[in-house]
């Protein structure tokens, strides 16, 4: 049974990312029609196709989709490919298919300084967000750097077990301190919670170029090191038998990931289970190996939120829940399906 | 290749668990350590290998193998572990393949030619060609650890490195293995040195034996001469030769013969 799943997952191919582009192109321009307004899919194709050629437009629904819904699709697709990644990422280098950026901690750092950044209106001038993306930037890293001294005290190797488990008592230390920072945070009170619960209305075409970025550069960093991430996840001993230089890879994947939470994390908030489900499902249909796995992840993790978006502005329209309570509520679903499916063996 | 260590110490705090030892092994020999649990042999492979903090030196062809890059180390020596825990469904084929990383070149690292005879070679000389594609999860405890001295084949080190390779193995597994390691040697011209409890199989495959016990050498040289009736009797408190006649006289039994 198994090796009739090895070899079915070793024709993974260029095919596949075709079907991969065309499933994430349709579950975008699906997102981009539906909405609180239905904009029907010709009118959203020609709007979009006269934005491209540079005409002018001045109608309803061109503004609904070419200032609100594009910008807004487009940061989702971003976000859920960074965050699936980045889950990937360190479940393969930790060798642990439990661990993503909020195991590690630096979910929680990077919440931690958008939510000071939030309760004691730091903001900069000229650009709405990027108060609370530099202090998450900073805090994810600053985290990092807490965790990895740490971890780099008690166990000199850097283990996985002492990363993660620090991770986790790292987590439980900051959303005491959030916690104390909320209180003092007087009528910001409501849109720290709403923010902490993961939102992705209202996002425009600078978020869109910062995501792009971090995409482009970081996503870039941790492709390139696919051939060391499936070392560390056969294990990190064998890792270092084959020539991996451990602790410098270690190092580069947990500052690509950290930056990639953080920039996340300051723009939609903390939406939870995208890294921690998808590449699971992923792996399914790639198998473990990271060169097709973290391609696939990418795909696999904007479709996910992309369709968790539009369930939480579709289900009680015109009211809009936010995306990570839909994230959570449906990943922690297939997640206790995909665990109880392993267990069986199946 | 020449393996030469010179007063290596590991000391974890005020407990010394191996304590200045000195060798020379050149190439084409097998090095078994052997010793009672606890005397410092599998810590002396954690040493050579750059996984255990220790003061002295080791040296591979007269290089420092502390300042050596990752890479480099793995070209020179490769690890045989005892236990390989998966959590991941990688094909025999793709754990094979991650041997050859030391030897890729470029950002990308693809396969090239010398690549995929290795693999191929090292798939066959273990006799795991027909398990390439299935998953390691599916494995038993030997075919695992087969898939894994495949990969250390076709790691190609200049000395192959073995922490108890056969320890919960059966017997064949251990027969196929040992038998395996020493036609490796032959046909390289290479060194191994291998970490053993089974006193019969360091006598049985071993050209020269380290004998420890409590950290320190007994005796460094020819395995005959280092597995003497003294020598063990001094480190195991116990006239092994004795017991161990007495265990085969356990299979001078008439009824076998029938």
């Amino acid at each position: 049974m198994k090796m009739a799943a090895v070899r079915q997952r070793e024709g993974f191919g260029a095919g596949w990312y075709a079907i991969f582009a065309a499933v994430t192109l349709s579950a975008a321009l699906i997102c981009v029609c539906l909405g609180s307004v239905r904009v029907p899919i010709g009118d959203t194709v020609q709007i979009v196709w006269r934005a491209i050629c540079g005409e002018e437009q001045s109608n309803t629904y061109s503004a609904i989709i070419l200032r609100v819904r594009i910008p807004r699709v487009i940061c989702t697709a971003l976000i859920g490919a960074m965050l699936s990644v980045s889950g990937a990422a360190m479940q393969g280098l930790l060798k642990n298919p439990l661990a993503d950026g909020s195991t590690l901690g630096v979910s929680s750092g990077a919440s931690l300084g958008a939510v000071a950044a939030l309760a004691f209106g730091i903001v900069v001038p000229g650009v709405s967000f990027a108060g609370v993306t530099a202090l998450s930037m900073i805090s994810a890293f600053l985290s990092l750097i807490v965790i990895l001294a740490l971890a780099y005290k008690l166990d000199y190797s850097l283990a996985t077990n002492t990363i993660i488990l620090i991770g986790v008592i790292f987590s439980m230390f900051v959303s005491s301190i959030i916690s104390l920072v909320v209180t003092f945070a007087g009528d910001r009170v409501r849109q720290i919670m709403f923010w902490t619960m993961g939102s992705l209305s209202g996002k425009g075409y600078t978020e869109v170029l910062v995501l792009a970025g971090a995409f482009v550069a970081l996503g870039a960093v941790i492709l390139l090191h696919a051939r060391e991430l499936n070392a560390f996840a056969v294990g990190e001993e064998n890792a270092r038998g084959v020539g991996v230089n451990v602790r410098r890879v270690k190092l580069i994947i947990m500052v690509s990931v950290s930056a990639m939470i953080g920039i996340c994390v300051s723009v939609s908030g903390t939406i939870g289970f995208v890294g921690l489900v998808t590449p699971h499902m992923t792996r399914m249909f790639t198998g473990p190996n990271h060169r097709k796995l973290l391609p696939a992840s990418m795909f696999a993790g904007a479709v996910f939120l992309l369709l968790a978006d539009l369930v939480s502005r579709t289900v009680l329209s015109p009211l809009e829940l936010p995306a990570g309570v839909v994230t959570s509520f449906i990943g922690s679903i297939v997640f206790v399906l995909i665990f109880w499916r392993t267990r069986r063996g199946g | 290749m020449m393996l030469e260590l010179e007063n290596l110490t590991v000391a974890y705090g005020a407990l010394t668990i191996v304590d200045g030892i000195s060798f020379t092994l050149p190439d084409g020999e097998w090095l078994m350590i052997a010793g009672p649990n606890g005397a410092g042999k599998s810590t002396i492979i954690g040493a050579i290998s750059q996984n255990v903090k220790y003061t002295g030196s080791v040296r591979l062809d007269g290089e420092d193998a502390a300042r050596m890059k990752p890479a480099k180390l793995a070209r020179k020596l490769g690890v045989l572990t005892q236990n390989h825990w998966v959590s991941y469904s990688f094909s025999v084929e793709e754990v094979v393949r991650l041997g050859r990383y030391s030897h890729s070149r470029g950002l990308f690292g693809g396969a090239g030619n010398g690549d995929n005879d290795a693999v191929e070679r090292a798939l066959e000389l273990t006799g795991m060609t027909a398990l390439r594609s299935q998953s390691v999860l599916t494995l038993s405890g030997g075919e695992l650890q087969r898939a894994f001295l495949a990969q250390l084949i076709a790691q190609d080190p200049e000395l192959m490195l073995l922490d108890e390779p056969t320890n919960h193995l059966d017997l064949v597994y251990q027969k196929q293995t040992f038998s395996l390691v020493r036609d490796w040697i032959a046909q390289t011209g290479r060194s191994v040195v291998s970490v053993v409890h089974d006193l019969s199989l360091a006598r049985a495959f071993g050209t020269r034996t380290l004998l420890l016990e409590h950290g320190h050498a007994v005796e460094y040289g020819e395995t005959k001469k280092v597995l003497s009736r003294e020598n063990l009797r001094r480190v195991y408190s116990l006239d092994v030769v004795e017991y161990m006649r007495g265990m085969f006289e356990q299979w001078n039994d008439s009824t076998l013969d029938v």
